[in-house]
Formats: C-alpha cells, sequence, structure tokens
C-alpha cells in the first residue's frame, strides 16, 4: 500500500501538479469567501454600462452592458462552478461505483442488465440529454448537478466493474468468500478499497468535464437563475463581442484556468497513484 | 462476420428501445401533466394542439398503454408536430440534419488528422521540447470551453481581421453557381469546424501519444527493426496503423458528446442545424421538440457506431475470432 | 575456419549515462561459417540484449552498447552508421524471436509481411516478391502456402507462425542468423520440427547460427560451441561436448544439474542438483564472483577478486576453483 509521505512527495515531482493545485486552492478561497471579501452584488448596475478593465474604480475588471461588476460576477461564479463541478461528479461517484460494483461483483444476468443500461446511457448524446432534463425539470442548482450526474456515471460504472472483476478472483477476496464473510463486507472491507485510487483519478477529470458542462449551459441561458455564473456571463457579454469582447474574455479564461488547474491535478494524482506509469 | 453483425445490429436495436424508454420515464417523472410539459409555454393555450398531443401520447389511458402508444409512434418515426414551426418534428430535425452531419464531418475529420499527426509528431520523441509543448497545448484545448474558443476564433478572425465570416452558413445574396457556393459554404465552415475539433482533437492527440508509445513497445515493431527498415518506415508502416484503432474505438464512444459540442458551436456561429434547432426549441419551451432531437440524435450515434464497429472488423483482422 | 561474426569485448549497459547499470560486460564470442554457436544462460543474464545489441536494435539510448567490437568480414558493426545497419538487418544478419505470433504485425498478412523484407533489400516486383514469398513458405514446410500467404498471423498456430519468421529471415541470403529463443514459447513437439528446419537451412545455405537459449538439451543438439552466461559475463566458452559432458564451472554444472534426464559419459543417471537463490539483479552484482553467493564450492577468494575468463583445455572457463576432475587432466 501507498504510504501517506511518500504520496505527497511523488505528488510534488510534478512541476504542473503543483501549480495546478495552487491554482485550484486559490479559486476555493475566491468562491468560498469571494463574496465576504468583495461584497458586490453581481446582478447590481454599480458603474456606468461597457466600463473596459482596469479604468474605473467602481468595476476594477470592468462593467457589462447593464453597468454589472465583471470582478463580482467571477467571485460569485466560482461558486457556480465549484458547487456543480463536485455535486455532480460526487453523484456521478455514487451511481457509477454502485453500477459498477454490482455488475462486476455478481456478474451473470445482473451484470448483462447494467451493462446495457449504461450502454443506453453512454449512447444519449450526453449534452442534448442534460439540456432536455434540466429543461423539463426547470433549472436550477440542483436540478443541473443531477442532471450532469446522471450523464457522466458510466465511466465510473465500466472502470469499477473491470476492477472489480478482476480483484474477484483474487486470492485473498476469494479467501474471505470461502471464510463466510457477507458479501457487503467483502465488497465494502476488501475490493472497494482496491478500486479507490483509478476513482479518484477519474473524478478529477469529471469534475473539470462538469464544469464545462456547466458552463455551456448557462451559456445558452440553462443556468440556475439565481446565481451568477462565469456561462451566463459569457452569455450576457457575447451581446457586445464586437465592441466589449472582454466580457467574453475574462469569464472565459477563468473557465480555462480552472479546469486546466484540475487537469493538471488529475494527471499528478494518476502519477503519484501509479507510479510505475510515472 | 455476417452473424456479427446481426448480433450488434440486434443489440442496437435494443438499446434504442431503452433509450426510447429512458426519454418515456423522463416524461411521466416530470412535474405536472405530460401534456403541458411538451407543450410547455409555447402551446399551453392551443387547446386544439394539446388534444393533437394527448392522442399522440394515449394520455387517458394505463401507464403500459401509455409506453407502447409511445414506443410504436417512435418505431414510425412519429415524432409529432410542432407549433411553432407548424412542420412535422421529423421532417424539422431531417431538414436540420444536413448541416449538421457536414459540420461534424468536417470537424471530426480535422480533430483526427490532426490528432494523429500531433500524437505521432509528440511520440516520435518523447521527453522532448516539442512533445511537451504538443501536451501542454492539447491539456490548454482540453480544458477550453467550445463555446468560448468560437467567440474567441471570431473576435480574431472576423472582427479583428475580417478574414472569415462570423455566422451563418452562406453569405445572403452570395453566388448562386454550384462552385460559388461550396465556397462560400466552405468559408463559413472553417471557423465552427476548427471549434468543435479543438477539444476532440486534444483528445485524439494525447490517446495517439500514448497509443504510438504502447505499441513501439510490441514485438512485431522490433521485428520490423530487424527487417532492416528505416525508423520513419517502421513508424508509418506498423507502429502508425496499429496505433490509430484505439481512435477509431474512440471515436465511436465520443459521437454523442459531439453531438452535444456542436449544439453550442452552432449556436455561436449560426449555423443552421440540429443545435440552433434545438436552441430554439428551448427557448420556445418546445419540449416535443427537443426531445424528438434527442432520440434522432441518439439513432445517428448509434447507426455512426455500426458503421465504426464495421470499420474496425475491417481494419482490425482479429475481430472475428473474438466475435 | 576463419569466423564470421566475431564479438570482442562487448558491453552493453542501460539508464542515465551519468550512473550507468551494466547489463553485457567483456563479452566476447566468434562464430564461423555454417557452424552453430548457443548462448545459454537463465533469464536476465543478458543473452538477449546480447542478440539485440548484434543486430544493432538496442532500445537507444536507454540502453547501449557502451564498449566492444562486432567483427563481421572486417568491418565493425558497432561503428557502423545506422543507413549500412539497415542494409544488413533481415538481409545478411536475420534474427528469430521468442514470440513468434507476438513478433508478426497483426494486422498485415503474413505475406505482406514477407514481401515487405525481400521489397526492402531487393529491388524486384510485388509479383515477384510475391512468388519469392510462397517459395519461401513452402521452403519451411508451411502447409497451403498459396493460400496461407493471404492469412492474418492470429489465424496460424506459434509453430506456423515461426516458420512465417524462419521464412522472413532466410528471404535474403543471410550469412547470420540470431535465434532469441526460437522454441521457448512452443509445444514440445514442434520444437523439435522449427529446430529441425533451422538446422536443414543451415546446411542448404552455409549460414551462421547463434542459438540463444536457456533449454540446454536444444543447445546440445544443435550448437558445435557454447558460451554460457551469467549476470552479464560469460562465465564458460568452448565445444559443446566440452562444456556439456565435464563442466567446469559450478554454475555451468548446476545448470546441467538442474535437467533431469542428463546422462554423463558412464551413462549413469546424474543426481537432480539445484541451484540455490537467484541471478543477481543487474546493478546489484558482488564485489567478487558473481556467482559466489549461489556457489557450493566458493572459498573466500571468491569474494573478494572476481575470477577472468582463462583458457583450461580447449575452453574458457571464469573460476578459481573450476571442476576438480578437469584439473587432473
Amino acid at each position: 500500500m501507498i504510504e501517506r509521505e511518500s504520496l505527497i512527495r511523488r505528488y510534488c515531482h510534478s512541476t504542473t501538479g503543483v501549480i495546478g493545485l495552487v491554482i485550484l486552492a486559490f479559486v476555493v478561497v475566491m468562491a468560498a469567501f469571494g463574496p465576504i471579501i468583495y461584497p458586490v452584488d453581481p446582478w447590481a448596475m454599480v458603474a456606468r454600462p461597457l466600463q473596459w478593465p482596469l479604468i474605473d474604480t467602481d468595476a476594477p475588471l470592468g462593467s457589462d452592458i447593464l453597468g454589472r461588476d465583471v470582478l463580482s460576477g467571477l467571485v460569485n461564479g466560482a461558486r457556480v462552478s465549484l458547487i456543480i463541478g463536485v455535486s455532480a461528479t460526487a453523484a456521478a461517484v455514487a451511481i457509477g461505483v454502485t453500477i459498477g460494483a454490482l455488475s462486476g461483483y455478481f456478474r451473470g444476468i445482473m451484470d448483462d442488465i447494467l451493462m446495457r443500461l449504461t450502454e443506453v446511457f453512454q449512447t444519449i448524446p450526453n449534452f442534448l440529454f442534460v439540456i432536455v432534463l434540466v429543461a423539463v425539470f426547470s433549472p436550477s442548482v440542483f436540478t443541473i448537478s443531477a442532471a450532469i450526474a446522471v450523464v457522466s456515471w458510466p465511466p465510473v460504472a465500466r472502470l469499477v466493474r473491470g476492477q472489480f472483476l478482476t480483484l474477484r478472483q483474487r486470492a485473498f477476496v476469494e479467501s474471505c468468500v470461502v471464510v463466510g464473510m457477507s458479501t457487503p463486507r467483502i465488497i465494502f472491507t476488501q475490493i472497494l478499497p482496491n478500486c479507490i485510487a483509478p476513482v479518484i483519478v477519474t473524478s478529477s477529470i469529471m469534475v473539470a468535464t462538469a464544469i464545462l458542462i456547466e458552463a455551456g449551459l448557462s451559456f445558452l441561458g440553462l443556468g440556475d437563475p439565481n446565481m451568477m455564473s462565469w456561462g451566463a456571463m459569457i452569455g450576457f457579454g457575447r451581446q457586445s463581442l464586437r465592441t466589449a469582447w472582454y466580457l467574453t474574455l475574462i469569464p472565459g479564461v477563468a473557465i480555462q484556468l480552472t479546469v486546466l488547474s484540475i487537469s493538471f491535478v488529475g494527471e499528478a494524482l494518476n502519477d503519484a497513484l501509479n507510479p510505475r506509469l510515472g | 462476420m455476417k452473424r456479427y453483425l446481426v448480433r450488434r445490429a440486434g443489440q442496437a436495436l435494443v438499446v434504442l428501445v431503452l433509450i426510447a424508454c429512458v426519454n418515456f420515464l423522463i416524461l411521466n417523472l416530470a412535474p405536472g401533466d405530460v401534456v403541458d410539459v411538451l407543450a410547455g409555454e409555447s402551446g399551453a393555450g392551443d387547446i386544439e394542439y394539446l388534444q393533437q398531443l394527448r392522442e399522440q401520447y394515449g394520455l387517458d389511458r394505463p401507464v403500459y398503454v401509455q409506453l407502447g402508444h409511445y414506443l410504436l409512434n417512435l418505431a414510425q418515426l412519429n415524432l409529432g408536430h410542432s407549433l411553432r414551426f407548424q412542420l412535422p418534428v421529423r421532417d424539422l430535425i431531417l431538414m436540420r440534419l444536413p448541416a449538421t452531419l457536414l459540420l461534424m464531418f468536417s470537424s471530426l475529420s480535422l480533430a483526427f488528422i490532426g490528432g494523429i499527426v500531433f500524437g505521432v509528431a509528440a511520440a516520435r520523441s518523447p521527453g522532448s521540447m516539442r512533445d511537451s509543448f504538443i501536451s501542454t497545448m492539447a491539456l490548454l484545448a482540453y480544458s477550453t470551453p467550445l463555446f468560448w474558443a468560437g467567440l474567441m476564433l471570431i473576435i480574431l478572425f472576423s472582427v479583428k481581421f475580417g478574414v472569415l465570416p462570423s455566422g451563418g452558413m452562406r453569405t445572403i445574396g452570395g453566388p448562386d453557381d454550384l462552385y460559388g457556393m461550396v465556397v462560400d459554404v466552405g468559408r463559413h465552415l472553417i471557423l465552427p469546424s476548427i471549434t468543435l475539433a479543438l477539444f476532440y482533437m486534444a483528445t485524439y492527440t494525447r490517446l495517439m501519444r500514448a497509443s504510438m508509445l504502447d505499441i513501439y513497445n510490441m514485438d512485431f515493431v522490433r521485428t520490423a527493426k530487424a527487417k532492416g527498415l528505416s525508423p520513419l518506415k517502421t513508424a508509418y508502416r506498423h507502429v502508425v496503423p496499429n496505433s490509430i484503432l484505439p481512435l477509431i474505438s474512440l471515436f465511436g464512444v465520443q459521437l454523442g458528446s459531439v453531438l452535444g459540442g456542436s449544439v453550442v458551436v452552432e449556436v455561436v456561429f449560426g449555423w443552421p442545424g440540429l443545435g440552433t434547432l434545438a436552441f430554439d426549441a428551448l427557448f420556445q419551451r418546445d419540449i416535443n421538440l427537443l426531445m424528438g432531437i434527442l432520440f434522432m440524435s441518439s439513432i445517428l450515434v448509434i447507426i455512426v457506431n455500426l458503421v465504426i464497429d464495421l470499420l474496425y472488423s475491417w481494419l482490425d483482422p482479429r475481430i472475428e475470432v473474438e466475435a | 575456419m576463419k569466423p564470421i561474426l566475431e564479438v570482442r569485448d562487448l558491453s552493453i549497459e542501460a539508464g542515465p549515462k551519468a550512473h550507468p547499470i551494466p547489463l553485457v560486460q567483456d563479452v566476447s564470442f566468434s562464430v564461423a561459417e555454417g557452424s552453430t554457436l548457443a548462448i545459454v544462460g537463465e533469464s536476465g543474464c543478458g543473452k538477449s540484449v546480447t542478440a539485440m545489441a548484434l543486430m544493432r536494435i538496442l532500445p537507444e539510448p536507454a540502453v547501449r552498447i557502451s564498449e566492444g567490437e562486432i567483427r563481421f568480414c572486417d568491418e565493425d558493426l558497432v561503428a557502423a552508421p545506422e543507413r549500412r545497419m539497415q542494409e544488413i538487418r533481415g538481409n545478411i544478419i536475420s534474427m528469430i524471436f521468442q514470440d513468434p505470433i507476438a513478433s508478426l504485425n497483426p494486422i498485415q498478412t503474413i505475406g505482406d509481411q514477407i514481401i515487405e523484407v525481400i521489397r526492402t533489400h531487393q529491388s524486384i516486383s510485388k509479383r515477384e516478391a510475391r512468388k519469392r514469398a510462397i517459395a519461401l513458405l513452402q521452403s519451411v514446410r508451411l502447409p497451403d502456402a498459396e493460400k496461407r500467404i493471404n492469412y492474418y498471423p492470429h489465424r496460424l498456430s506459434g509453430g506456423m507462425c515461426q516458420r512465417v519468421m524462419i521464412a522472413m529471415a532466410m528471404a535474403g541470403s543471410p550469412r547470420v542468423i540470431i535465434a532469441d529463443e526460437p522454441t521457448t514459447a512452443l509445444d514440445t513437439t514442434v520444437q523439435a520440427q522449427v529446430m529441425a528446419l533451422l538446422r536443414k537451412a543451415q546446411t542448404e545455405t552455409g549460414t551462421a547460427i547463434i542459438l540463444i537459449t536457456h533449454n540446454l538439451a536444444t543447445a546440445a543438439e544443435s550448437a558445435k560451441d557454447v558460451a554460457v552466461m551469467y549476470a552479464g559475463r560469460i562465465i564458460e566458452y568452448g565445444p559443446v561436448r566440452e562444456v556439456f559432458i565435464a563442466p567446469a564451472h559450478p554454475y555451468t554444472q548446476g545448470l546441467l544439474g538442474a535437467i533431469p534426464d542428463n546422462a554423463d559419459g558412464d551413462g549413469e543417471i546424474a543426481k537432480l542438483t539445484e541451484i540455490s537463490g537467484n541471478v543477481p539483479r543487474p546493478g546489484t552484482l558482488p564485489q567478487g564472483c558473481a556467482f559466489e553467493p549461489r556457489c557450493k564450492s566458493a572459498q573466500p577468494q571468491c569474494r573478494q577478486q572476481r575470477p577472468e575468463l582463462t583458457m583450461s583445455g580447449a575452453r574458457k572457463v571464469a573460476c578459481f576453483f573450476p571442476n576438480a576432475e578437469l584439473a587432473a587432466q
């Protein structure tokens, strides 16, 4: 088993991993405390419309067509992105692990049915599916997270199933069966801990994808109407693309940096958890 | 070979029926009457339209009859009527499909070829400056929201340089001879294709690189060297063809995601395909049309996947044994 | 007879240039036209790396030749430019590998793969090359060659694939064939057939064969000379008859003892003995004799000094205390 200290040291071998972690930490702090440190309402008109960045102190990063503060939008948008990214991933991992574990452990008919189900969810074009779900159930942070989870779990299920199929046949699991250990106990204490590493790596990528999907949704006007988000800012900014392109550029860079930092962290984690591949 | 095909087609059919069932489930889980959901705000006042929808879904009967009814309608590709467009949903979709297919084809070809080229370039000297540059760019493209990349390209190439059109499929009042039209559509196609291709090019680049490095360690590559082939010939005759195989599998897996991506890209560029149709449906709250698009896109994904399976079994002779 | 291929003090190393790990050290051997040299040893002793070095197909720069010469007809292959090596590989020196199915490209027909090697070295038309490929497949006794030439490797058995590999190796007019464990992955009955094919090719063309194997029986049947490798060095080298009938090095004795059906000169069945312990990993070699930790007759001297390979009768042996019988001779 991997010792914690050496894991941290191995993680720090990756320069990009450390950079990613620093950026990510910054975004997390911004999401958690930003609205307290910078208490400007992202929906309120606080400056003259269409002010370029670094000109007006009322809106340090400029203002949009309605005079709303871009910096405030940025700070508040971090919240939505992270909340949806993390909660959608958590839900998707829960679904994926359950389905993967069941089909990998019991095999046979159970496996056939669940894998066919997985295939169904992998076939439906996922972004369109999210659009339909959110449109039908009306957009909120909860429905958006749930919809993203519904389309994102299949890869986790496949991964966990594969792990279960191999681990199930290992000697240590066979011996637990022979000894008469109960099935849930075998699953939770013997097999599941051994699949955690690949699931962690996959879920870091899923957080990134979820953030991208959420951005796409709110760009199309399907975001939570009560919360300012980066995608929505780009959607608003698009109307004045020709004259005030900073309105599109700034939130886009925020999304890109956040997603990039998560990808960096995911890669570094992967290398740290699978040293033979590194 | 024939048996393999029949089996895959059978599986595809099962998946299709299950997808229809999922659609049905969503409609029934939604808050309120199915017809209210379907009509949304667009047709809420139109009694005749509501009645039509009620008939289409057989709403006064038990749920399992409704499901049967629903499936039967879908089997006949009877997707209902769009009040807003005053056209059957199926016809609307078929009208918009070619534009989307054109966009998907051009951007996926671009992504595929670009991914192979960059992946090969990176894998030929792993750890070099070139490799890390390509890998970093790929990761950057991987992290960029498609719609935003599209907007940035518009700012650059339409607004600043003014060399390419920022949207639409054809210039209004543009050339009407065949050659002129092709050039015109081609010019309009460039930016949306690049936008949609970026993300997938990044994935293909990463996979191609990894796959090449894998294949380089295989015994038959050593054989190729021992035959006296130059490194270049070894690469393009033995390593590259084998490395492309996983890309083709991924191509099928990603197809659904590409269709989703084309929604935002079409909206950004005003490309008159399924994506803009979905966006319009969304704005009109024409959920029936939206669900029709979802279902037809799923069929498209299934069909293309069958074609890819065929292609794969042709490219990789080992498949017939496993099947 | 004049040797066609002569290796002098070949050393191969891996890892970073600043702290290289030696894989093979000061290996010297030679093989004459029409004769067979067997290189034997346990896995990890450096014999396969040596084979790849002869063809200069080591995965450079991770693994590389650090010293020595590979003399082939007055030409030093270590110094030869890559261009020249490409002319030689598959044409003048060719190679056969351990896992024949994995050694063939899975998505090309065997015909295309044979034609490729023919057309790489000879400028003849595709049709000519195809005829030649069929003839080659017939000469390695692949049944139904005209039909099977269009098969993909996975449709052939391991033995058939090895015949294809031999056909490919014979496509040029090889002066040397390096066979790296050619029968290890095959069934016992097929093993004999493959070895017979190699011998047939040898008598017909007079090519030299370097047979790399851990199977002493195969080596004893086919080879004229044998070099026993241990931990990257040759520890005993001489005519097969002498070395196998009266092994001088304790390691060779152990290897021969580990074969259950080995009969010694008097027709007595030798006792089955085992060599305890494992081959030391590269980079962790002891200061003295590498075999000392596993050697039954080790003396204090063996721990401090490494014995050089020295002439002892018709053979060379690297041991301070070689077989007592031999010393008496």
